[in-house]
């Protein structure tokens, strides 16, 4: 039976982050999850508000978790880091302030809208691990991925400052996922390190050595690629490969949604999952092994 | 002394300042004048420090030159003086329970910010006070006999040092230790700040000394499961565990340790950290006191699943000979001791340090805790003081100590363990000595305020030893340069340079703070203590009483009650001997009357109060039909009092007169 | 070489400035802090901040109001919250940092060199008339406020974005607009409100003062 969820895709997953939006419905497709996307939702409020107001930020979040809350699906799916992070903050302060949940209550009111702070909100990587399972997620793959290597890469706003669904110091939700569709998980000690995609776009030197930091260290550790769960860390990840090498020399190596590997272990296409928006193509996989010929 | 009618009551008022406490919040004079004004009452004055000499002359000469009947005092907490008060009006001919306290400072000055709510509020205990006393009856203190003998429990220095105080001066001692062997952490360390002196060599007599001297009897492998009874009468439960060895008979002769049918020593050995291995058949290091070997069921072929099943072929039955001390069909007993008092030196825990991920403990094999490196650096250790890493021969060339792991952390554990700076520069420099490192200590602040502690910092920093003032952020084994390829990186701010560095290392050493045992809770309830908020016990005052608790006759000493190092728990330990004697010596105890009496005519025998108290104390008399309270064991707590369903159990002081006119009191401010 | 004086006099701080941030929700434990580095140590942006993390804590709480919100350092913060997570005295570091950069932004003293303050801004803008953010348009709009040079520079990333179909060419829209407006201006007539109140007190302050 199909499982509905609402669907919160945030900004990035309509522009630079689309490979995530068109690899993850599939897959989830695949799994018998639906996403219905909330009808007229607005940008989240994320980081870049904060610095101007956080309460208008919180709400700002709030009238799409009210808006979630009328969809009358039990739970709300936010796949970009940025956006789990403040709709999360925001119910945190719904919470545990009366003096800000008093102006979101007054702001909601003013467009007829009411969020009493239920509805959940959920990481793809957390309904996938938590709520699907890894042995419905296993009887779906048809091309495992074996021999491949992966550094797996949480980034920071999934972990912290909540500590929701996995461990903060050392997250193995994506290891676990991505070992059973057949990949190889590289030891990384990167694994929640700061990508600096905040600053990559107005201080090119911080932001960029972060990124650096991690594509060196999954080069080092022997990884063909990086499995990100953020639209913003693979684009700073993936997108500024000609700067950091004029910098630091080349450090190429391919970042790409966990969604994606998984739909290729589906035996999803891999212009259908977006592969092709990289700027550092992952090399094709080997051709499968016909089943039950040799070994 | 037969109560005074109404009209002969002669009350007397006294409120203290107690300096600025009381006076900067209430109008001491004002409250003095209203009392001045009730019933009954034929003086009223303000004080500056009631508790003071005299303070109390004060009330004595009122009571014999205003023939006073009846003082009410209105100053601090009960706790604190209600004793010195009842003193000084026994002292001026009066029976010492025509006497009320009001506690206008911890329930009033000191919680209020209003000077006018403050002194209203002053006003009506004060009425209360006074509506009360006047109804208060004569009453007397009863003596128990106190019970010579002592209960110790827990063997580590603090317990050793207690017991042998107490046998010194000629009393029994039951020493009681859960470990095999006694000598707690004392025992693993390997030299002791800031002296330098070996653990070992200050230790192991004292020890030896528990272990022959005939007023101790020591229950090694033995822990307590019950108390009973009350201050001067305890009857305790205590389970000895089966070591399948017989302790008469072993001699400690160790030929079954050499015949086990193990040829190696195979299993982590809990005295070395699980640094060294050991047999099922082992004796926990080589001065254990007692001498006696002990069979681990959960290693041992002779058991599975810690189930006896007679299948290993029993060599070590045949190394011991005639001498037949191995017994497989040893069992759990349970021993009662009666004792008049109890010394509680439970110790402590180490910080497990994997509850802090971003240090790598349990990730990285070559970062350590603190009681690891004292083992790895102890000559009879499991590497013989040969400092290496763990794979048994690379010698560190530089190593950090990380300060505070566990410690002065929200998110852990809050306190400051008081030791940890003192042994992280204690093994600083025994590292140093035995490597030649590079050896760094990162610390928040240098705590190091004991004898002779401040100028073994700077020996320290003398000998060249690094200290980086800072709370380590990370340590990682991501590489940014090459020079720290393959090495443990410790990322931290140096504070007074003013840079974030990063340091490779080959060795890191967590500091582990200090905290209670696991199973503080349940030796707490057992024992009927209390536990401070981050679970160690309480002791009754922290600066008058430090060793006494909230019950009678149980004392603490050690870091049960706190983390302190070597010399503060022997002091302690010193102390709460002393206390206990002091009460052995004294032979009596007095016992507050303030206990629960049945009407015995009016009893119903329903027995609905028996299975109420708390204390044991009502038993049920057959015969008559009639529950019967036990005035030794009652702690005048007044449940039974208000289950009665016909009224018939009354409390000494708060009968319901009392009660009742203290309540009137109080309303008549509306 | 510029030689400066360093010593700070009394009249250097602002007094009160301390309280005020701590006062805000979530920054009330910067008061706990007791200076143990362990935020810088743990930030991956402290190696490039000209006052640590550790620093920023400390002169917030001793009222060096300009030097902090002139300083580099809020605005190297990329709000990853290992700080906030790793602090002993449960310090919402991250939030402290978040309430500089709107103080700065409001009092418009932080470095004018920087383009995130302009980013923040524009950020702000465009959430503010069309409800999303079209990510590219936002970046072409700040690096032509900022340095129109950067923004030349970019072009064979932006072009790289239009040949994978990262780069929409129409600008994201929410329906109902008009919604978004309204909720924010509630918010700002409670600041209006509050600003008030907080006005009034001050008046009775010194109107009971000065009759004293």
């Amino acid at each position: 039976m199909t499982t509905k969820y609402s669907y919160f895709p945030g900004c990035s997953l309509k522009g630079i982050g689309r490979a995530y939006e068109e690899s993850l419905l599939p897959v989830l497709r695949a799994l018998d999850v639906e996403l219905e996307e909330l009808e007229d939702w607005n940008c989240c409020g994320a980081t870049a508000y904060m610095a101007i107001d956080e309460v208008k930020a919180c709400v700002l979040a709030s009238r799409n978790l009210a808006m979630a809350e009328k969809l009358g699906h039990k739970e709300l799916v936010a796949p970009c880091s940025a956006c789990y992070l403040v709709l999360n903050k925001t119910k945190h302060y719904l919470q545990d302030s009366p003096a800000v949940r008093g102006v979101i209550e007054k702001a909601l009111a003013e467009v007829n809208m009411t969020y009493s702070g239920n509805t959940p909100v959920r990481h793809p990587l957390d309904v996938m691990i938590h709520s699907i399972g890894l042995d419905a997620i296993k009887q779906r793959v048809k091309r495992p991925l074996t021999g491949l290597k992966v550094a797996p890469y949480y980034g920071c706003q999934i972990v912290r400052p909540y500590s929701t669904f996995d461990d903060q110091y050392n997250p193995t939700t994506m290891d676990r996922l991505l070992e059973a569709i057949g990949c190889t998980i590289v030891h990384f000690p990167l694994k929640t390190r700061c990508c600096g995609a905040s600053l990559t776009g107005t201080l090119p030197e911080p932001g960029l050595l972060c990124a650096r930091d991690i594509l060196a260290e999954a080069i080092t550790r022997g990884a063909d690629l990086i499995a990100t769960v953020c639209p913003l860390c693979q684009f700073n990840l993936d997108g500024y490969h000609d700067k950091i090498a004029k910098k630091w020399g080349p450090h190429r190596i391919p970042t790409v949604y966990f969604t994606q590997l998984m739909g290729l272990a589906f035996g999803l296409g891999e212009r259908e999952l977006g592969l092709h928006r990289g700027f550092v193509p992952m090399q094709p996989l080997p051709a499968p092994v016909p089943v039950g010929v040799g070994v | 002394m037969d109560k005074p009618s109404k009209q002969t009551v002669r009350i007397g008022f006294y409120i203290c300042h107690c300096g600025s406490n009381i006076a900067a919040m209430v109008d001491c004079p004002a409250v003095a004048r209203f009392v001045g004004t009730l019933p009954h009452v034929v003086l009223s004055r303000d004080y500056k420090y009631m508790c003071s000499d005299p303070g109390q002359e004060l009330i004595q000469k009122d009571i014999s030159e205003h023939q006073l009947n009846r003082v009410v005092v209105a100053s601090c907490s009960p706790l604190l003086h209600e004793h010195t008060f009842r003193g000084a009006v026994e002292a001026g001919g009066l029976n010492p329970f025509f006497f009320h306290m009001v506690n206008i400072r911890e329930h009033d000055s000191w919680v209020h910010t209003d000077p006018a709510e403050a002194t209203a509020k002053a006003k009506e205990l004060a009425h209360a006070a006074i509506m009360r006393v006047a109804m208060h009856k004569a009453l007397e203190v009863k003596k128990v006999p106190v019970h010579p003998d002592v209960l110790v429990v827990g063997g580590g220095i603090a317990g050793i040092h207690a017991a042998l105080t107490l046998a010194n001066a000629g009393k029994k001692v039951f020493l009681v230790e859960r470990e095999p062997s006694i000598g707690g952490h004392m025992a693993q360390f390997d030299k002791t700040f800031p002296t330098l002196d070996c653990a070992a060599c200050i230790l192991t007599p004292k020890m030896s000394a528990v272990g022959t001297h005939p007023n101790i009897t020591l229950l090694s492998y033995s822990e307590v499961t019950k108390l009973d009874g009350y201050v001067g009468n305890y009857t305790a439960t205590v389970k000895r565990k089966p070591r399948y060895i017989s302790e008469d008979k072993c001699t400690g002769c160790q030929e079954c340790i050499a015949n086990c049918v193990y040829k190696e020593p195979k299993f982590p050995d809990e005295f070395n950290e699980g640094l060294g291995k050991r047999k099922p058949v082992y004796i926990p290091f080589p001065q254990a006191t007692p001498q006696v070997v002990v069979i681990d069921p959960q290693t041992c072929l002779n058991f599975r699943n810690g189930e006896l099943t007679g299948k290993c072929k029993k060599s070590c039955v045949a190394a011991c000979g005639d001498k037949e001390a191995i017994d497989f069909s040893q069992t759990e007993t349970f021993q009662e001791l009666k004792v008049g008092t109890v010394i509680v030196t439970t110790g402590f825990q180490a910080f497990d340090a994997k509850r802090m991920p971003q240090y790598g403990y349990g990730k990285f094999p070559n970062v350590y805790t603190a009681l690891e490196i004292e083992r790895l650096v102890n000559t009879s250790g499991p590497t013989a003081g040969h400092v290496v890493l763990r794979d048994g021969k690379t010698e560190p060339r530089s190593i950090g100590i990380i300060h505070c792991v566990g410690s002065r952390d929200k998110k852990t554990n809050r306190w400051c363990s008081r030791v940890c700076c003192m042994f992280s520069l204690k093994l600083a420099h025994l590292l140093k000595e035995h490597t030649g490192a590079e050896v760094y200590n990162f610390y928040i602040d240098m705590r190091a305020p004991g004898k002779g502690y401040e100028e073994f910092y700077d020996k320290l920093l003398e000998e060249g030893v690094h200290f980086i003032r800072g709370r380590v952020g990370e340590v990682t084994d991501w590489a940014r340069t090459p020079d720290e390829e393959g090495k443990l990186v410790i990322r931290v701010e140096d504070t007074l340079a003013g840079y974030v560095r990063r340091i490779p290392f080959d060795m890191v050493v967590l500091a582990t703070g200090l905290e209670p045992h696991a199973d503080a809770q349940d030796v707490r309830r057992m024992l009927n203590m209390s536990c401070g908020s981050e679970g160690f016990f309480l002791e009754r005052h922290p600066k008058l009483a430090p060793v006494s608790t909230f019950t009678e006759g149980i004392f603490l000493a050690g870091c049960c009650q706190g983390p302190r190092d070597i010399p503060d728990t022997v002091a302690q330990a010193g102390a709460a001997a002393a206390e206990a004697l002091a009460l052995i010596d004294k032979g009596f105890i007095e016992q507050e009357p303030n206990t629960a009496f049945i009407l015995e005519d009016e009893c119903c025998g329903c027995k609905s109060c028996i299975p109420l108290c708390p204390y044991t104390a009502i038993t049920f008399d057959a015969a008559n039909k009639k529950a019967v309270i036990n005035e030794a064991l009652c702690k005048g707590c007044g449940t039974c009092v208000a289950a009665c369903p016909s009224g018939t159990i009354v409390q000494n002081l708060f009968d319901d007169e009392e009660i009742f006119s203290e309540i009137e009191g109080v309303l008549a401010h509306e | 070489m510029k030689i400066e004086r360093t010593i700070k006099y009394e009249a250097d701080r602002v007094k009160g400035f301390g309280d005020e941030v701590s006062s805000v929700p979530g920054c009330e434990k910067l008061q706990a802090c007791i200076q143990c580095g362990t935020c810088s140590g743990v930030c991956p942006l402290s190696i490039y901040m000209d006052y640590s993390p550790r620093q920023v804590m400390a002169m917030v709480r001793s009222d060096f109001k300009n030097e902090v919100l002139t300083s580099h350092t809020v605005w190297l913060c990329a709000s990853c919250y290992q700080c906030t997570v790793d602090c002993p005295r449960e310090i919402r570091i991250t939030d402290i940092m978040y309430e500089l950069k709107q103080r700065a932004l409001q009092e418009g003293i932080y470095p004018k060199k920087f383009s995130i303050p302009v980013l923040a801004k524009e950020f702000y803008k465009m959430v503010y008339r069309y409800g999303r953010v079209s990510e590219n348009l936002l970046a072409m709009t700040m690096f032509l406020k900022s340095s129109p040079l950067e923004a030349l520079k970019m072009w064979r990333l932006g072009l790289g974005l239009i040949l994978r179909g990262r780069f929409p060419l129409t600008l994201e829209k929410i329906k109902r607009r008009d919604e978004l407006g309204r909720m924010m201006k509630v918010v700002d007539q409670v600041k209006i409100n509050k600003l008030h109140d907080e006005l009034k007190q001050a008046r009775q302050h010194v109107a009971a003062r000065s009759q004293a």
